[in-house]
């Protein structure tokens, strides 16, 4: 088993004493070393998980470590972006970097940060309140790797970036990770951007674990097929199912042979994700070899 | 340096992919013995997929003998395809068939079809 970057047993965050927790008996575990993607619709809880992880809360039940430890014990060893990506708008960029380089002295990397600055074009005099959202998100990026951290935790890291400074970034940030050993953590919305980066993915839905597993296995769990409506998809788990005319569509958990008439494919993440996004009620799967912890 | 492109919507593993890109070029001629592959930093920072990928594909070309890994130093072409180059006779006969082909009023996508099913008469089972 690989070393682990982050699990949860039981986890839950409850904000106020009313309405629904944000996250509800979580249980997962993230390994080291890999690119996990954090998936799920608004309010799923993806949010709250990050900066759990990161430290800033503290979860209302259960345990979460982070590198073995608490997260607040390790908080000089995780990078974290927040969705808002809080900077000082009256800084320049250049401050900003040195800001950086103060508050984590050992352990910054001036190379790292000033190149993804000047990737982006950046100018260093410039004040952090004239940037454009991107132009905000590169700096933010540049802090965290900077930084040289163990753990990347970002929060929708991509939302206000334009197709090729998301390409780029990905890449620096798979570069990092390439070069570092770096595990990246990162919640997503645009999911075909994910495919192919992420190695491990984990699916919330109402604060709770949906799907949580090495990608690679999780697609190779399920099937795309297509076949007659009026055949019978048993004993196998079914996770989506549409019919439209005489054929039908679904995407199944296979358990045993198949039906030879179907045409069948593995999905792709894309596909894996939008059909559990679609059937709020199919069966928790979980992959990430942890035991269910009594709740 | 090979450069690699990745096609996200081929339906085709993005390790297979390299992999493929990488026999391909070394059918061409475009690496050869002593070359040495990009590293995977090189490679996830031009084209943003996860280095593990890369190591995958690494992994499976130095299975297959073609490339070795030395530490510290790279991963670096082993031996050759053993296959035409562009200026060899099989390729002269496959461009007069060609000629041959349209002449005979073929189009691409019938020559295609032709040319994939002679391929799986003969080549069946074989390891791509």
């Amino acid at each position: 088993m690989t070393e682990t970057a982050i699990e949860a047993a039981g986890l839950g965050m409850r904000f106020g004493r009313r309405g629904k927790p944000a996250l509800d008996g979580c249980a997962f575990r993230i390994p080291a070393g890999g690119v996990c993607a954090v998936v799920g619709p608004n309010g799923a809880g993806k949010s709250t998980l990050l900066s759990l992880a990161a430290g800033l809360t503290r979860p209302t039940a259960g345990a979460l470590t982070v590198l073995g430890r608490s997260p607040a014990e390790v908080r000089a060893r995780v990078g974290y972006v927040a969705q808002d990506k809080p900077l000082y708008p009256q800084l320049t960029v250049a401050e900003t970097l040195r800001w950086g380089r103060e508050l984590n002295p050992g352990r910054w990397d001036d190379k790292v940060a000033e190149r993804t600055v000047a990737e982006g074009d950046l100018d260093p005099e410039g004040k952090i309140r004239t940037l454009s959202g991107g132009q905000r998100t590169r700096v933010a990026l540049a802090l965290a790797l900077g930084k040289r951290p163990e753990l990347l935790l970002l929060d929708e890291p991509m939302a206000d970036l334009d197709p090729l400074a998301r390409h780029q970034l990905t890449g620096t940030l798979m570069a990092d990770a390439a070069e570092h050993g770096t595990t990246v953590v990162m919640s997503s919305h645009v999911v075909a951007e994910l495919e192919g980066s992420c190695d491990h993915l984990l699916l919330l839905g109402a604060g709770r674990v949906r799907l949580a597993g090495p990608l690679d296995d999780l697609l190779a769990a399920h099937r795309l097929v297509t076949g007659r409506a009026d055949a019978s998809l048993d004993p196998h788990t079914v996770v989506e199912a549409r019919t439209t005319g005489r054929g039908l569509t679904a995407l199944i958990r296979p358990e045993g042979p198949r039906d030879p008439a179907w045409q069948e494919t593995v999905p792709t993440l894309e596909e894996l994700v939008l059909a559990h996004l679609r059937a709020p009620q199919a069966p928790v799967l979980r992959l990430d070899d942890v035991q269910e912890a009594a709740v | 340096m090979i450069e690699y492109r990745i096609d996200r919507r081929s339906g085709v593993a993005t390790y297979v992919q390299i992999v493929q890109q990488t026999k391909q070029a070394l059918r061409l001629g475009l690496l050869e013995p002593g070359d040495k592959l990009p590293t995977a930093r090189e490679v996830v920072e031009a084209t943003a997929i996860n280095p593990n990928t890369v190591l995958k594909a690494y992994r499976e070309l130095e299975r297959e003998g073609l490339v070795e890994a030395r530490r510290g130093l790279g991963t670096f072409v082993r031996r050759g395809l053993n296959t035409a180059p562009a200026d060899s006779p099989l390729r002269a006969e496959l461009d007069a068939w060609a000629v041959r082909a349209r002449e005979a009023g073929l189009d691409r996508d019938d020559v295609d079809a032709l040319f994939t099913s002679v391929l799986d008469t003969h080549f069946k089972g074989d390891p791509s």
